[in-house]
């Protein structure tokens, strides 16, 4: 049957009150409450009702991120992943990781793992991209079904009722494909002590981004600032050629 | 046979500890509340009685998840859907 990879993203708790640090540098995290991204939850418990009902026979549940991210794994585990991989990028480099280098490594993942669906949550509390799903399917050159409030397979279709502006659209697309889940796909279980419990008997590998073969050095750089509009059109003007733009 | 059932009671205690972790009043609240619950029924012995009251307590950890979910879901509902979506 057919393996399905869901990513979980570990967040600054919902309920935190967050707060800018005082050099403003950014945001508090020392000691702040972290958990999974609630989106990424319904996403988890998505893969995991597929499995039960026996459209999939796998589900393996993916974080990137420092040491820590293996809580947040371990939280999927709990909820009903069978096995957890870890992609350990820390201090600078998790600083600039963004949803490029992230759907890259997802990208290659899939493909490593043969995962017949890539199932995220449709963004991050943190940085509320909403990019991630979309890339990894560009990446894949895969279907999406983003925004995903409903999700029904037959076969190797996949029916997604997505949530869009104005109402629900629905569309159906082949597999593999990418979905991201939305709000109301789903309620997500607790992961309670007990299951926690039988969870620490289920693996998590432990992989570096290089070992996939993924790049993840940001390449975003800073523009050039200009004082006002004429002089950015004034450089525009002296770049073009034959009346068109060129740079 | 008051083993197992002193397992259940002490399996219950644990599981209300944990899920008492997120409680919106805080958790040194929830723990006090908690220990006081279950020393007020520290004498009891009759077996049926023990199952009412683990009963009881597991209907209040249901209670306590649906508690946390809809906390989450209001706050996403809030935070990121219009009034009417």
């Amino acid at each position: 049957m057919s393996r399905v990879l869901v990513g979980v993203k570990r967040v600054i708790d919902y309920a935190v009150k967050i707060r800018v640090k005082p050099d403003n540098s950014g945001v508090v995290t020392d000691g702040v409450k972290h958990s999974m991204n609630p989106f990424c939850e319904i996403a988890v418990e998505e893969a995991v009702r597929l499995k039960e009902k026996k459209f999939i026979s796998e589900v393996v549940a993916v974080s990137c991120g420092p040491a820590q991210a293996t809580e947040t794994i371990r939280t999927a585990l709990a909820m009903g992943c069978d096995r957890g991989i870890h992609v350990e990028v820390s201090g600078k480099d998790y600083e600039s990781l963004g949803p490029l280098q992230v759907s890259k490594i997802f990208a290659a993942l899939a493909k490593k793992e043969e995962a017949s669906l890539v199932i995220l949550g449709k963004q991050a509390i943190d940085d509320d991209c909403n990019q991630t799903g979309q890339m990894t399917a560009a990446l894949l050159d895969w279907p999406q079904g983003t925004f995903a409030s409903e999700v029904e397979i037959t076969g190797d279709k996949v029916k997604v009722v997505r949530e869009i502006d104005g109402g629900l659209e629905t569309i159906k697309i082949n597999m593999p494909a990418v979905l991201t889940a939305d709000l109301r796909l789903n309620t997500p279980r607790y992961a309670t002590l007990p299951n926690i419990m039988k969870a620490k008997k289920k693996k998590i590998a432990n992989v570096k981004p290089a070992d996939l073969g993924v790049d993840i050095v940001s390449r975003a750089c800073r523009g050039t600032e200009w004082d006002t509009v004429g002089s950015l059109y004034e450089q525009w003007r002296s770049r073009s050629e034959h009346g068109a733009l060129v740079f | 046979m008051a083993n197992t059932l002193r397992k259940e009671v002490l399996l219950l205690y644990k599981n209300l500890l944990f899920l008492g972790r997120e409680y919106p009043k805080g958790a040194d609240y929830f723990r006090a509340r908690l220990k006081c619950a279950f020393i007020k029924n520290k004498d009891v012995t009759d077996p049926s009685e023990i199952k009412t009251l683990v009963n009881r307590g597991e209907f209040v950890i249901k209670e306590l998840e649906a508690l946390y979910f809809l906390r989450k879901y209001r706050a996403m509902k809030k935070r990121y859907y219009e009034d009417g979506q």
